[in-house]
């Protein structure tokens, strides 16, 4: 390999980018967009729920209940409804996604009977947010069961029993609040290396051949080896600058804690660019259409960042099978390292593994890409 | 007969190049020497194009065998890159560079020596003519100046042997012939030339031409030799009014081997021509035909190149 012939491939390429401020100014303002995007737009917290009463007694104590629901930051009452037709009707139109309807009976099957029942209904259309709806919803009544028992022993001159029921009181580390935010944002982190660094590199080898450079630049004595480095060396910069902005954007803007060491993120970050760099070359060796290789460098890179990644699905909770498929995927490595950096801040040594797999990944991607490109029009 | 150099730098024997079904180059066998220039000449789809890309490296030939500079295209395409120039049919430098970016570029990926780096990129812009404007965006550039610049790229790191296909094809006449002046300084200085070209009147430039068609070699000699001995006759121009009506006719003259149309004349090959003209214009006179008059004419190569064409089933008996 000659550094000479990757210099002359390094200096045309980095011309070619400046000539194209246009080109430049998406690549650095894409990242920018998608950490907004995603950033914002993804959110497991649920709160603020649409909540609608129907309230069928109308007593003390069943507006003593439902005062509870309206102070819970888990719901906003959005009306009350007078009969049934009307709950579901709310139900329907996505006004309301849970209600709340206290039959005409409560008060009086409490005291009789020491058990009063009241109904959620329940929008299931998203599972996920309505199990959370109804684990807050009897959250809210346990609250008040346990406040009228109180009050019931009370009443009959009763002691109360120190002794309460056991009870967890969990304590959550290394993301104390549980703010959702904090967990996504590094996974978006590798969501948008992977798609800039993908797109950067998937256009210039399918670029030649469609504007009729290629022909000629294959019948020179480059190699394949000095052709790619001299080609991926400018989009490495960028892409590191692309990092650059997301990782600022995250503890800026987004405020997500950053514990871990500045060089850790930048070799790693470094190792996952070569990456997705190298997977966008090699299909652009393969595709001769920018369009093409566009599109399939995106779904290569961004489907397994995102289903597969740990990202956005716990990988210990999906099937054995997948769980092995995740191990072939560069992302899972890469998120696991930016979760630890920016929530545990675990020393290098903890992450030794993980580095090495990215290490060897890159590697072998390095050595996949820049032989697949061949110097022939066979 | 001309004195034609010992074939070195190019030697090509039974190359075949088949893309599936379809055969692009049928058994052609050639030679060329140091400092001659050998000029392709073909319709389009005739295979041109594929034979010099086989010779570049660029395509693994389907069977024979091809030394360029001494080495095997097929064995070392590396080591025939390093000694080739090469011009593809469509323009390959880079517009959004400029005319010394481009030059610097195929420089450094030739390998040219730093050394004498200066040098060459002065000649190759001093022979394009671009001097003054070496600073412009090639975009800018006219079709004679970017065809120049892809030959001064080409030469930058002193191949042996330089193909050029189709180089002039959408270039203006003059700076066609000031194309062909640097041709021929280039193989003055040694440099072996295969050119390919659609045009007829730049096959006159050529040391020896090489008619192809549907991927066979058909005639092999100098302009002059293929003049003379490719048609197998001599050729008649007969000139008057409504002579289309009177090709058929002719074709059945006795002493008349092939006829067609040529602008406003009917060029017709016969055996002798002194004996045959009488005979042909009083034909000519019967069919109907006015005001004709006919003479004897020294034949074109376009001529030679359309007879040789319609009879192409069998190889000429010009192949040296």
């Amino acid at each position: 390999m000659r550094w000479r012939r990757v210099k002359a491939i390094l200096v045309k390429e980095s011309l070619q980018i400046v000539r194209d401020p246009r080109s430049l100014m998406i690549a650095l303002l894409i990242p920018l967009l998608q950490m907004f995007l995603l950033g914002y737009g993804i959110s497991l917290d649920v709160k603020q729920i649409p909540l609608c009463s129907y309230d069928r007694e109308g007593s003390a104590a069943s507006q003593d209940l439902l005062h509870r629901f309206e102070a819970s930051p888990y719901f906003s009452l959005q009306g009350h409804a007078t009969t049934y037709a009307e709950v579901g009707h709310k139900l329907d139109d996505g006004s309301c996604r849970i209600a709340i309807v206290i039959p005409a009976d409560f008060t009086k099957t409490m005291n009789d009977t020491g058990r009063g029942v009241v109904q959620a209904l329940l929008d299931a259309t998203d599972t996920n947010a309505a199990s959370l709806a109804a684990g807050y919803a009897s959250a809210v009544v346990a609250g008040y069961s346990s406040d009228v028992q109180l009050h019931s022993i009370e009443r009959r001159g009763g002691r109360i029993a120190t002794q309460t029921p056991v009870e967890v009181r969990a304590r959550v580390w290394f993301n104390e609040d549980l703010v959702s935010r904090n967990f996504i944002i590094p996974g978006v982190v590798a969501l948008v290396m992977a798609i800039v660094g993908s797109q950067l590199s998937s256009l210039t080898i399918a670029r030649e051949w469609e504007r009729g450079t290629m022909e000629l630049l294959i019948s020179t004595p480059i190699k394949p080896m000095e052709l790619m480095l001299g080609k991926l060396l400018p989009y490495f910069c960028i892409g590191m600058v692309d990092a650059g902005i997301c990782l600022a954007l995250a503890v800026f803007w987004f405020k997500v804690p950053f514990h871990g060491t500045l060089a850790a993120m930048l070799v790693t970050t470094g190792l996952f660019l070569t990456v997705v760099l190298c997977i966008g070359y090699y299909v652009s060796v393969s595709i001769r259409s920018q369009v093409g290789a566009s599109q399939v460098a995106l779904l290569l890179t961004m489907l397994p960042t995102t289903l597969l990644s740990g990202f956005s699905f716990p990988i210990d909770q999906m099937p054995r099978a997948v769980q092995m498929v995740t191990y072939l995927i560069s992302g899972r490595y890469y998120v696991t390292i930016l979760k630890s950096l920016f929530l545990k801040g675990s020393p290098w040594t903890d992450l030794l593994l993980p580095i090495a797999c990215l290490a060897a990944y890159a590697a072998a991607m390095i050595l996949l890409a820049a032989r697949a490109f061949r110097k022939t029009l066979d | 007969m001309t004195e034609s150099p010992v074939p070195t730098q190019i030697v090509v024997d039974g190359l075949v190049k088949r893309f599936g079904a379809f055969t692009a180059v049928d058994g052609v066998s050639f030679g060329v020497g140091r400092g001659e220039v050998m000029g392709f000449i073909g319709p389009n789809g005739a295979g041109k194009s594929t034979l010099i890309r086989i010779l570049c490296g660029l395509l693994r030939p389907s069977a024979g065998r091809a030394l360029v500079a001494g080495i095997d295209v097929a064995q070392d395409p590396e080591g025939v890159r390093r000694r080739i120039g090469y011009m593809s049919q469509r323009f390959s430098l880079y517009n959004d560079m400029s005319v010394l970016e481009n030059l610097r570029f195929f420089g450094g990926v030739y390998g040219v020596p730093r050394s004498d780096m200066a040098a060459r990129l002065e000649f190759a812009v001093e022979m394009a003519g671009l001097r003054g404007r070496e600073d412009a965006l090639v975009a800018s550039l006219a079709g004679g100046w970017k065809q120049r610049l892809a030959l001064g790229a080409a030469i930058l790191h002193r191949p042996a042997v330089l193909f050029l296909d189709e180089p002039t094809s959408g270039v203006d006449p003059g700076s066609r012939r000031r194309f062909w002046e640097l041709i021929h300084t280039l193989a003055q200085d040694g440099v072996s030339v295969l050119v390919s070209t659609h045009y007829m009147d730049e096959a006159e430039y050529c040391d020896r031409v090489a008619l192809i068609n549907h991927g066979r070699l058909i005639a092999l000699g100098t302009p002059t030799q293929l003049k003379q001995h490719a048609l197998g006759g001599e050729l008649l121009s007969l000139e008057g009014d409504r002579l289309g009506d009177a090709i058929g006719e002719l074709q059945a003259a006795p002493g008349v081997l092939d006829v067609a149309m040529f602008g406003n004349a009917l060029h017709a090959l016969v055996d002798i021509a002194e004996l045959r003209l009488p005979e042909l214009l009083l034909r000519l006179d019967g069919a109907g035909c006015t005001k004709v008059r006919g003479r004897r004419i020294a034949p074109s190569l376009e001529d030679s190149f359309v007879r040789l064409v319609g009879t192409s089933a069998s190889p000429s008996d010009v192949l040296p």
